[in-house]
């Protein structure tokens, strides 16, 4: 346990300035750019965007998992008081797992098909916890139970195949939550799941770390699941961080037009389908040589300087800050 | 007005090592003409067989089909894909991309169904159909050389759509047509998906796990559980006033911002098995937060709650409205 994540002063995630790229047969593909954001101990933050607008990038890049294609040339992510991405693969394999904990998308991809659920949790706890296999066993059936899985003895031995899609997402939780990380790092936890499952797990995920005081990274589609659980919300479209700050002012308030139309384009609280706003275009081709702001295609709202001047950073309040020249 | 398709007691059972599995179970559906209607529920309630019962895919067990006034259920699958019903019940598939045949053009792809169904026309009057189609749903026509995989996902919902409604159907089935999308691109198919109804006079069948989708597109929603439709009304009712519990939860689940911090009463478990289900015990016994002895005994018949008698609800409770 690191110094930093004891005190409270220190943001528990930091990442700074962060710019990243693939390099591909077909050219450099401008993944993340200028990322900068924290997250404080106790913060469930929502990342929102698009498919491919670097999400899932950027919460793979915070576990410190990079692809081999990656390149970082500028930034750095630091957690609990350690560059992730300088750090040796030894020693982030310490950290994953004990301080940082991820469950992805599709619960029943992410498990070992033919491992015993609860043997996969035990394993967590042998790997980092330091226990004895017995306590082990004991402890990873109270994870179980943590996550109100019924019967979590008779459970312990079930196999993946034989658990609903919402379970196993239960056990991913209990695997992730076993050794009390600080982080939890949630890719998509609830596509693919009935909305009433969605909802089980969402309150799941969000009372398991309340109560251990730990963060959460949400990275969603889904701008109104966001709004339900999330303190903040960070905007991304095409690797950019166009807009962040709390719940309530980026829904109340957006600043960034891509926000606005985001929230326009979800529905809900629509009166008839025609007032469901569309964004125009699509995303920008990412190898290209690419404006300052990569949403000026799709923007009604541009002006002369965003084709030409760096992105500038606009505080609003204190903990809201939008990218734009030109914020509603 | 009678109805332009209507199911009734309609079932679909498969036998099992372990019995026989009932999923589609009794279930009556009317649609009216120019009417959308929203059909609700977890994966596993029956809605998806439902659906492919109704568009002629599968064979059904018992019941009728009424479409258009003849009763469909009774003509064999081989004979049904020749039939003249076939070009007018269309179905939209779920995932665009899985749903293509990737060897073929978006020309040919919307020209399949009416070279198989349509009436026997020359190749300019094909190619007139087909491009009629294609302008319909908003794609350009240079797009028609194209193959899927040279296309973006909301251009092969497009697709997907103009394949669908090359025949003129009078009855569309859409099963989950927007759930592969983006919210951006989303929009944009869902209005195209209101603006075609009203311009070509269809009725829809429109299958979601949104409800905040079916909410703004469908006029009536009808709700599934493990086989039976347990509650049915007119859109704005049913999500005023629901009256099932399984309603209820549904509705809760919704994400909504508003409700930031709170639990709300969650629907927990899962469904009980659809394997050879008693007959006599209300389907949602075992996860409902009401259920009492008569429950156990009976299984509730889906009847009218209210004055309007258009809402209607299966459940020894549903005179009681939620707090």
């Amino acid at each position: 346990m690191s110094a930093a994540a004891m005190t409270d002063s220190v943001p528990l995630l930091t990442v700074d300035d962060l710019v990243l790229d693939f390099r591909t047969r077909s050219g450099t593909v401008h993944v993340l750019d200028g990322i900068s954001l924290t997250l404080e101990r106790g913060e469930i933050l929502g990342i929102v965007g698009e498919s491919g607008s670097g999400k899932s990038v950027l919460a793979y890049a915070m576990m410190g998992l990079l692809d081999p294609a990656a390149r970082v040339p500028r930034g750095g992510i630091r957690f609990a008081g350690r560059n992730m991405l300088t750090e040796s693969e030894r020693a982030l394999a310490e950290t994953r797992g004990r301080e940082i904990a991820m469950i992805f998308q599709s619960p029943r991809t992410a498990l070992n098909p033919i491992r015993r659920v609860g043997t996969q949790v035990q394993d967590v706890l042998l790997r980092h916890a330091n226990v004895s296999k017995k306590e082990a066993r004991t402890r990873a059936i109270e994870a179980l139970a943590r996550v109100r899985i019924p019967d979590p003895e008779r459970r312990f031995d079930a196999y993946p195949f034989e658990l609903s899609g919402g379970l196993c997402q239960r056990v991913m939780i209990a695997m992730a939550m076993a050794c009390n990380p600080y982080l939890l790092i949630a890719d998509e936890p609830t596509t693919g799941l009935d909305v009433t499952t969605q909802a089980v797990v969402m309150d799941l995920i969000r009372d398991q770390v309340r109560s251990a005081n730990a963060s959460v990274v949400l990275i969603t589609h889904d701008l109104a699941l966001a709004g339900e659980y999330c303190d903040r919300i960070a905007v991304i479209h095409a690797g950019h961080i166009v807009e962040i700050g709390s719940t309530e002012a980026m829904l109340d308030s957006p600043k960034h037009p891509y926000t606005a139309r985001l929230i326009g384009a979800t529905p809900g609280g629509h009166e008839s389908i025609d007032d469901l706003a569309s964004i125009p275009g699509s995303l920008p081709d990412l190898r290209r040589d690419l404006p300052p702001c990569r949403f000026i295609d799709r923007c009604d709202r541009k002006l002369d300087r965003c084709a030409v001047d760096p992105l500038p950073a606009v505080a609003i309040g204190a903990d809201h800050l939008v990218r734009c020249w030109n914020p509603l | 007005m009678s109805a332009i398709m209507e199911a009734v007691r309609l079932v679909k059972r498969y036998p099992t090592g372990g019995g026989m599995l009932h999923a589609v179970d009794e279930v009556d559906l009317a649609i009216q003409p120019g009417e959308s209607v929203g059909l609700v529920g977890e994966s596993g309630c029956g809605k998806s067989t439902l659906v492919r019962l109704l568009g002629r895919l599968i064979e059904p067990t018992d019941g009728a089909i009424v479409f258009e006034g003849q009763d469909i259920a009774p003509v064999p699958l081989r004979r049904f894909v020749h039939d003249t019903a076939r070009g007018r019940i269309q179905v939209v598939f779920q995932d665009p991309t899985e749903s293509l045949n990737p060897t073929l053009t978006v020309f040919e792809t919307v020209a399949d169904p009416i070279r198989r169904l349509g009436t026997a026309g020359d190749r300019n009057a094909l190619a007139a159909q087909v491009r009629k189609a294609i302008a319909l749903v908003g794609l350009p026509p240079e797009m028609e050389t194209r193959l899927p995989h040279q296309l973006s996902g909301g251009q092969r919902a497009r697709v997907g759509i103009a394949r669908a409604i090359a025949l003129r159907p009078s009855l569309l089935i859409l099963d989950e047509p927007t759930s592969a999308l983006d919210v951006s691109v989303q929009a944009v198919i869902l209005r195209l998906l209101a603006d075609l109804r009203s311009e070509l006079g269809m009725s829809y069948l429109f299958v979601s796990h949104d409800l905040n989708v079916v909410r703004l597109l469908c006029s009536r929603i009808v709700v599934m559980y493990l086989g039976k439709v347990v509650e049915e009304g007119p859109t704005e009712a049913l999500f005023r006033d629901p009256r099932h519990p399984y309603t209820r939860a549904l509705l809760a689940s919704i994400p909504n911002p508003a409700r930031r911090g709170q639990t709300p009463w969650r629907l927990e478990g899962s469904a009980s098995s659809p394997i050879d289900p008693s007959p006599t015990v209300c389907r949602f016994y075992g996860r409902c937060p009401r259920q009492e002895d008569a429950c156990a005994k009976t299984m509730p018949a889906l009847r009218a709650v209210g004055s309007d008698g258009v809402h209607r609800a299966a459940c020894h409770f549903a005179e009681e409205t939620s707090a």
